[in-house]
């Protein structure tokens, strides 16, 4: 039971530091920080290694295996495509 | 990997692993600070990418990893999909690319809660706190994957963007809500009922395209950073069920994000995150001034006509909307733009909050053009320079620029902060037609005294307008 409390203090405090860092960013950049925050979230890519390579049925391995190939989309394309994107938004030297 | 590995090694490494899912998520959250400025952005998505580089490769020490095939063969596919679709998508569809890769995370995240659970040999051994984050996880999960399809269709066209609902739908969806829940409670108590498990992903799956179709197109920016923090809280429910910090951490960062985001959409649409979910612009559109359509008139206007008026004038201001980024006339405007400031004109572009189909998307797809980003205007930086602005330039924006926004009560959109273009001295409308736009809204705008119609396709009237200023 404790270490599910400690993982809700974790959690609690992390979505304070979330809105904390977001709440003042500018509107141009409204896109890019979605589809950064987005590539975050693949950060489940770390689970479904675990599911995945982990002793278990054939089962939990497929499904890892789909997990991974998700994650893996969400990360990879998450975090390329904002690049691109804050590439365009450089500041022009005149 | 870790079968490799001295005894030695094996007995620190847990902690060791730790302490660099803690340096990840150090990463992160500097990443998502630097994501706040224009100068810094770029670098701080690159963090965000350290970490989560780090975190992906420390988690191949985990002892429990032990088979790799499947692993190696997951991150192959996964990645070339990821680079094929990141490097071809147009900045037009990012919306539909940020969907659908939100749904591809909550999927994820479903999955890994899904098959941590199959992978027990018996569930009965499973904690409750475990089996509750488990049932929680497919559930957040599972219906971002769904409902970010939908996103994905509505965006695409596939389904029609505007709002399906049917009577009860709201009522249904609370309704099938609270079922799931409560399911989850069920499904702790009797862990060996597969029923009850398969129950809870399908009305999850069911909750997420039921609860997205009602949403109307011009509300897409908020769906869309609402789901956004759906993946996250999935990433972080997923944590809960593996124990997992980074996860937790670095799904409530997002998921918090994600809510911040949705909030100032709603707020720069004047509304409720209750009214967006629940209500549905566009298909209550019947009221809002239509009753007085047959007397008003227009006055249309010509290329050339146009050109000397922006040509002569001191200072203009363009209003891009959707309407310019589809016709893919950015590269145009941006050499009209050109033109005019060889003669001497100042220009500006004034961007409402939900210009586009997400946050901030105008100013992309702007950035894409090469329009320098500090010609981009907010709203509240723009507003008070109409009243100085000789012309304004409103290409394929309509709801933004409504006055009903400030003068009818019963309007859908009463309230909305809008530009005010009513207040240049001329404000001239690219437009097809006289038709109401996204959200189906008539603009009294069109018929105002000051006001001037350009009809044409956003491209090919910016074109001849582009032409015709070689003239004057």
């Amino acid at each position: 039971m404790s270490s599910l409390i400690f993982s809700l203090f974790i959690f609690v405090l992390a979505c304070f530091i979330g809105f904390e860092l977001i709440s003042k960013v500018p509107p141009t950049l409204h896109t890019p920080l979605m589809s950064g925050a987005n590539a975050i979230s693949g950060i489940t890519i770390v689970g479904a290694l675990i599911v995945t390579g982990s002793v278990g049925g054939e089962w939990s391995h497929i499904i890892g295996l789909i997990a991974i190939i998700f994650a893996t989309i969400n990360v990879v394309g998450g975090f390329m495509v904002t690049d691109r994107m804050l590439e365009m938004f450089k500041k022009k030297e005149d | 990997m870790s079968q490799f590995l001295p005894e030695t090694v094996l007995t620190w490494l847990p902690d060791a692993i730790q302490i660099i899912y803690l340096i990840a998520t150090a990463f992160f959250i500097r990443g998502l600070k630097l994501l706040g400025s224009p100068s810094t952005a770029r670098k701080g998505n690159q963090y965000a990418a350290i970490g989560m580089l780090i975190g992906i490769v420390v988690t191949l020490f985990d002892q429990q990893i032990l088979s790799f095939e499947y692993i190696i063969a997951g991150i192959i596919i996964g990645s070339l999909i990821g680079i094929i679709a990141a490097k071809r998508v147009p900045m037009t569809a990012m919306p539909e690319m940020v969907a659908i890769f939100n749904g591809f995370g909550g999927g994820a995240s479903a999955l890994v809660a899904w098959g941590e659970f199959t992978r027990s040999a018996d569930p009965t051994l499973l904690s409750p706190d475990s089996l509750v984050t488990t049932g929680l996880s497919i559930f957040i999960g599972a219906l971002t994957f769904t409902g970010s399809f939908i996103a994905f269709g509505k965006l695409k066209g596939f389904i029609s963007g505007g709002s399906i609902k049917f009577p009860g739908m709201n009522i249904m969806n609370i309704g099938a809500m609270i079922a799931v829940v409560v399911l989850v409670g069920f499904f702790t108590a009797d862990p060996t009922n597969t029923t009850i498990f398969w129950v809870i992903l399908g009305v999850s799956l069911l909750i997420g395209i039921t609860s997205v179709i009602p949403i109307g197109g011009a509300d897409m920016p908020v769906v869309i950073s609402l789901l956004n923090s759906y993946s996250g809280i999935a990433a972080s429910m997923a944590g809960f069920v593996l124990d997992n910090n980074l996860l937790i951490v670095s799904g409530a960062l997002v998921g918090a994000a994600g809510l911040i985001l949705t909030n100032i959409m709603c707020k720069a649409m004047n509304r409720s995150l209750a009214n967006v979910i629940f209500g549905s612009f566009g298909a209550s559109s019947s009221g809002g001034g239509s009753g007085e359509e047959g007397d008003k008139t227009v006055r249309e206007t010509s290329a050339e006509d146009l050109a000397i008026q922006i040509a002569y004038a001191s200072k203009v201001i363009i209003v891009p909307g959707y309407g310019l980024a589809v016709a893919q006339a950015q590269h145009v405007l941006k050499e009209v733009a050109g033109k005019l400031e060889d003669r001497g004109v100042q220009v500006k572009y004034g961007i409402h909050p939900v210009a586009g189909r997400m946050p901030g998307h105008m100013n992309v797809l702007l950035a894409e053009a090469d329009v320098p980003y500090d010609q981009l205007k907010d709203m509240d930086e723009i507003n008070p320079e109409f009243p100085s602005t000789d012309v304004v330039l409103i290409i394929g924006a309509n709801d933004v620029v409504n006055p009903l926004s400030k003068t009818d009560p019963s309007s859908p959109i009463y309230g909305m902060p809008i530009l005010d273009v009513d207040e240049a001295k001329r404000s001239i409308v690219f437009k097809r037609s006289l038709s109401p736009g996204y959200a189906g809204i008539d603009n009294p705008l069109f018929y105002a005294e000051k006001n001037q119609m350009f009809f044409g396709d956003a491209k090919k009237s910016l074109q001849a307008l582009n032409e015709a200023l070689n003239d004057v």
